[in-house]
């Protein structure tokens, strides 16, 4: 018994050994490690020109015989600092508030929507939410049904109508009984097609008549999976519909989602929820965190 | 949507064009730029880094490093490179020799399946075909409603499972085999439901699909704004359920579309259509070697260049280098120049294989006259050896002979001897004369 403890412990001291001589000295050199590391973030989608500028704030910190552990725990530094610059709270009314969902086709806006509807409705608000998608087949039964599912009101539309006029009945009936929150669901766009990014100014504009203040938040939803297209769309959508942070979608595949990190930085706008799933409890308040370890991993 | 790649990438030839010579040092500068091109687009960075190690070895190839214009040389391989990932030749859409023919569509959520499924049964419609359309996406909350109202919108018809059946997914697919032979929809296209890659059970029952049916094409819908994922999932879809083509959405966006390079090189399967809108008729075959002639910004002047190397007699060539060097560039020479352009097809076509874009913008929109040209051989003709050599002495009374002789008027006599001056005159310039150094002078 002794003994085996005492194997045990010496085990454990030589691992302990092994790892403290791993992290004092290094038998690669800098340069190499930093390429190891900036690899590792192109390929978890962070792009060229921001992996540089990174990787090379931290060759400053860095000494010259820094260990592999030592580099890659001042990069996840520098990336939590960098994605915990902005406040992650909601611009939250408690007895009134909007929240919009925009983005591209296939992105999860729906799906995302319910997910935060089923959220605060377990934090015991009184929601409902309105399908203002009248374009792409079936969106509005996907609502519907999610609605169903959820035991949460959902205000259609019929198809082809404008989007701008289901919301206003939408906010009608917001306004006229005891909800607390509204959450708008939007057709995606391609941020390129002017004209429905116009669409997308128009019924902010409608919501901000009828409620002051209104939309309190609008999520742009990216799909971890994205490249470099990200910080386009989300420079497109801020400009036409005004985004207050990011949703990020999808983040249980093997996509990285590195991406959101030039948006963050150039946009300056926090990522507030990631999506890890099909299902409404599949949604979690974003930690810089456990984004920085996976996007390294 | 390959746009910034073409302009990355027609900065990178640009750089090589000005250095001239190609030296392992330019060309790993030049090469730098290519890979940064491609990650910028969003190219997978293994795939970026086997592309640029090919370029690499075929680049410092002796072959490239002694030809005509070696920057152009290493255009013409980035291009065959690009060209060979993703495919020389459009390649069809297969239908089976004994109908049904089934096309099966796969992919993540939200790249767009059931829209291309709609837009596929249109495309199929468009020759004659009677196509059905079934979703065995058994998952996603209005999967199901979302093709049966793209069905009824196109007026196609679509096979509705009943929950009972959707419970027996095996006797189902059985069933529907049975009912599409039957009724003889020709083909029919399945759409299955989105899912991440890793979830097992979801590629089980694709799994299930696959092997009932048999489908004559597994059609892998990739969303071209993907960055480095791509290649993750597409693998994984190729491994797991074997794929046979791609069909690449939503290109209507600005994305710089690397995922339709990384998808194809790491599964080897043909794009065949894209999706440029939201609309069902946003859907267009796809064409490998104009998608990797637009990458590279070239339009077709790499075929030009081709013909060039083909057609020109190259000892030629390099004579009239040297002397276009030494300043002795005569009338003679001018007409042989006449004479090599001439084997590689007309000026006004020669003129329409150069981009629109780019350095040559100006060039192909000159509206040339390619008759002018040729009396222009003629008029050369027409003159003694003397009279080439030195155009000075050409006065009106020999003039007056060389059209007669010709057969042309003097005012087209009078109008070569004045170009033919402008271009000498040219050449004196300091510009021309660095254009001309970067020719290689021998072999």
């Amino acid at each position: 018994m002794t003994g085996n403890l005492k194997e045990k412990l010496s085990k454990t001291r030589e691992t302990f050994k092994e790892k403290f001589n791993e992290f004092l000295r290094s038998d690669r050199s800098r340069e190499e490690i930093l390429e190891e590391l900036s690899e590792s973030m192109i390929l978890a989608d962070v792009g060229v020109t921001s992996t540089e500028k990174i990787i090379n704030s931290i060759r400053q910190k860095s000494k010259k015989n820094d260990s592999f552990l030592i580099i890659k725990r001042l990069l996840e530094e520098e990336l939590i600092r960098m994605l915990s610059q902005f406040s992650f709270d909601f611009n939250f009314n408690p007895s009134c508030s909007v929240i919009m969902f925009v983005g591209v086709n296939g992105g999860g806006k729906t799906t995302s929507l319910a997910k935060l509807a089923y959220y605060f409705r377990e934090q015991g608000k009184n929601v409902l939410m309105v399908a203002a998608d009248t374009f792409r087949a079936a969106a509005q039964e996907q609502l519907l049904l999610w609605g169903k599912r959820l035991n949460i009101p959902v205000i259609k539309g019929q198809y082809g109508a404008d989007p701008a006029s289901v919301i206003y009945d939408a906010l009608q009936s917001f306004k006229s009984r005891s909800y607390q929150l509204l959450l708008v669901d939007t057709a995606g766009r391609i941020h390129t097609n002017i004209n429905l990014m116009n669409e997308l100014e128009k019924i902010r504009r409608v919501i901000s008549r009828q409620i002051e203040g209104a939309p309190h938040d609008i999520f742009l939803v990216l799909d971890s999976s994205i490249g470099q297209n990200a910080l386009v769309q989300a420079k497109e959508f801020l400009k036409f519909s005004g985004i207050t942070g990011i949703f990020l979608t999808k983040l249980d595949g093997t996509a990285k989602g590195g991406s959101v990190i030039s948006v963050v930085e150039e946009l300056k706008l926090p990522i507030k929820f990631v999506g890890i799933g099909e299902m409404e409890k599949d949604m979690l308040h974003f930690s810089p965190h456990e984004f920085v370890k996976a996007l390294l991993s | 949507m390959f746009d910034q790649l073409a302009e990355r990438l027609q900065k990178a030839m640009k750089f090589l064009r000005g250095e001239g010579k190609i030296t392992e040092k330019n060309m790993a500068e030049a090469l730098r730029m290519i890979r940064l091109a491609f990650l910028e687009a969003d190219v997978n960075y293994r795939v970026v880094k086997d592309f640029v190690e090919r370029i690499r070895v075929k680049a410092l190839d002796e072959k490239v490093l002694f030809s005509l214009i070696p920057a152009q040389q290493v255009i013409k391989i980035v291009r065959d490179e690009l060209a060979s990932i993703l495919g020389q030749q459009e390649r069809k859409l297969k239908f089976s020799s004994s109908p049904p023919s089934i096309f099966m569509l796969v992919g993540l959520q939200g790249s767009g399946k059931t829209t291309s499924c709609g837009k596929l049964a249109k495309w199929a419609v468009s020759f004659g075909k009677n196509p059905l359309l079934v979703s065995f996406d058994l998952k996603r909350l209005a999967a199901q409603e979302q093709l049966k109202m793209i069905a009824r919108t196109l007026s196609l018809h679509f096979y509705e499972m009943t929950k009972e059946q959707m419970s027996h997914p095996p006797d189902a697919l059985q069933e529907l085999l049975k009912f599409t032979k039957n009724r003889g929809y020709e083909p029919l296209i399945v759409d299955t439901a989105g899912r991440l890659h890793i979830d097992e059970e979801l590629m089980e029952e694709l799994h299930l699909v696959r092997d009932i049916l048999n489908p004559t094409e597994t059609i892998y819908v990739g969303d071209s704004m993907t960055g480095q994922d791509a290649v993750k999932s597409a693998q994984l879809f190729e491994e797991k359920i074997g794929l046979t083509s791609i069909i690449l959405t939503k290109l209507d966006g600005d994305a710089r579309g690397g995922a339709a390079l990384s998808i194809v090189s790491v599964t080897g399967k043909p794009i065949k259509f894209i999706g440029t809108g939201e609309k069902f008729d946003k859907f267009e075959v796809f064409h490998p070697d104009r998608m990797a002639s637009r990458i590279i910004g070239m339009g077709d002047i790499l075929s030009l260049i081709e013909k060039a190397e083909e057609k020109a007699d190259l000892e030629e060539v390099e004579e009239l280098a040297r002397k276009l060097h030494k300043q002795e560039f005569t009338l003679e020479d001018f007409k042989k120049q006449i004479v090599q352009m001439k084997r590689m097809g007309s000026f006004s076509q020669i003129l329409n294989l150069l981009p629109t874009a780019g350095p040559f913008g100006d060039i192909s929109k000159i509206d040339i006259d390619d008759k002018k040209i040729l009396y222009y051989e003629a008029i050369i003709n027409s003159m003694t050896q003397k009279e080439k050599e030195n155009p000075k002495m050409i006065n009106g009374s020999r003039r007056l002979r060389i059209a007669k002789g010709s057969g042309r008027p003097v005012a087209e006599v009078n109008q070569l001897l004045k170009q033919f001056l402008e271009m000498k005159k040219m050449m004196k310039k300091s510009q021309f004369k660095k254009l001309l150094s970067s020719l290689p002078m021998s072999r």
